[in-house]
């Protein structure tokens, strides 16, 4: 549910980081939040665990710059990952304008992988949404480590329609903002169409 | 989608203004701010000079969400109204039209009493102003057919990249 403001000139739009637990979506936010310059983010709130587990959401603003006259706002949230904070997932996906799957290339994380897909699909259904309809891009993180499954067979495995997929090891930022700029891509082109 | 988007226009916004400045002014309070219940900023008025307003809205909404979860949990359909008592300063967060949140910050300038009565009444007037909003949005949309006519309509790939040159 995108949120324009014509009084303001403002459009704010809600992207929200979704994938299994320790895929890296906190790790995403943390880069965009280093990388980007003082005057164009917000703060960083984490609500986490002691031991840094993503207890509730991760929420970052970011204003972009202006298209067409109007000041781009994104709101990058992140879902807790691990499999119990199902009803707090739930909640975050309220009102997305676009999500970002984030899937952990680790060889033994293929079944979370797509046990969260499908965790995603099922959570969005909730809030009225279709995953094959919304914008929706697919993050294969970590692909730096060892143990990875190869592209194509991920591909096969978690790709839902033709949505963009984006190879990353968010860790050293590689990947990071091709994904954001993949999603914003899909949702200011929604805003094209109806609103 | 799920919910049709809101759009906020400027006679309406102004409206708004008007009523939580005067909803300041009425309850004693710190700040009011008006929150979407994704987490957008609508308005704000009073001392947020200092306060990171982004910051509250979104927690104000994620707070707001979590208490829906526990109410449907219970069999309650929300809970419109939520208190949060600080040593200083206090919150109230109330729900407006089914899709917006007033928050009141206010300390001891104010009472609980005081606030849930001047809040009572600010509701109904924003009530009606995001009545009108809808009905607007509404028009706007038969008026243009199917499709609602969107500023971003000749949006290029070029303007989004733009946006992401450094």
């Amino acid at each position: 549910m995108t949120f324009i403001n014509y009084a303001s000139r403002e459009i704010n739009c809600k992207i929200v980081y979704y994938g299994p637990g320790l895929c890296g979506k906190t790790t995403n936010l943390q880069w965009i939040y280093d990388k980007t310059n003082p005057g164009a983010k917000g703060k960083l709130i984490s609500l986490a665990t002691e031991t840094d587990r993503t207890l509730f959401f991760d929420f970052l603003p970011l204003e972009l710059g202006t298209v067409r006259g109007f000041k781009t706002r994104f709101h990058l949230y992140t879902v807790p990952g691990q499999v119990f904070y199902d009803a707090s997932r739930k909640l975050i996906l309220k009102g997305v304008d676009g999500v970002i799957f984030v899937a952990d290339s680790q060889v033994e994380r293929m079944d979370a992988n797509v046990e969260a897909i499908d965790n995603l699909v099922i959570n969005l259904k909730s809030q009225g949404y279709d995953l094959m309809t919304i914008p929706y891009v697919l993050q294969l993180n970590k692909r730096d480590l060892p143990n990875v499954t190869p592209v194509d067979e991920m591909v096969r495995l978690l790709r839902k329609k033709d949505e963009p997929t984006i190879e990353a090891v968010a860790m050293k930022g590689t990947g990071v903002f091709e994904t954001l700029k993949g999603v914003a891509k899909l949702v200011l082109s929604e805003l094209t169409k109806a609103g | 989608m799920a919910a049709p988007d809101i759009v906020m226009y400027e006679e309406e916004f102004n409206q708004i203004k008007a009523i939580i400045s005067k909803l300041r002014v009425d309850a004693n309070a710190k700040v009011v701010f008006l929150v979407d219940k994704n987490g957008q900023q609508i308005a704000a008025h009073g001392e947020i000079e200092n306060l990171d307003t982004t910051s509250l809205a979104s927690l104000t909404a994620g707070n707001v969400a979590a208490t829906d979860g526990l109410a449907r949990l219970i069999g309650e359909k929300e809970f419109s109204i939520l208190f949060h008592a600080g040593e200083r300063d206090n919150i109230h967060i109330s729900i407006v039209a089914q899709r917006v949140i007033l928050v009141v910050i206010f300390d001891e300038r104010s009472s609980l009493g005081l606030v849930r009565l001047r809040v009572k009444k600010a509701s109904q007037e924003l009530n009606d102003v995001f009545a009108r909003i809808m009905a607007k949005v509404e028009k706007e949309k038969q008026a243009a057919g199917t499709a609602f006519e969107s500023p971003f309509a000749e949006i290029t790939d070029e303007d989004i990249d733009s946006l992401f040159s450094e």
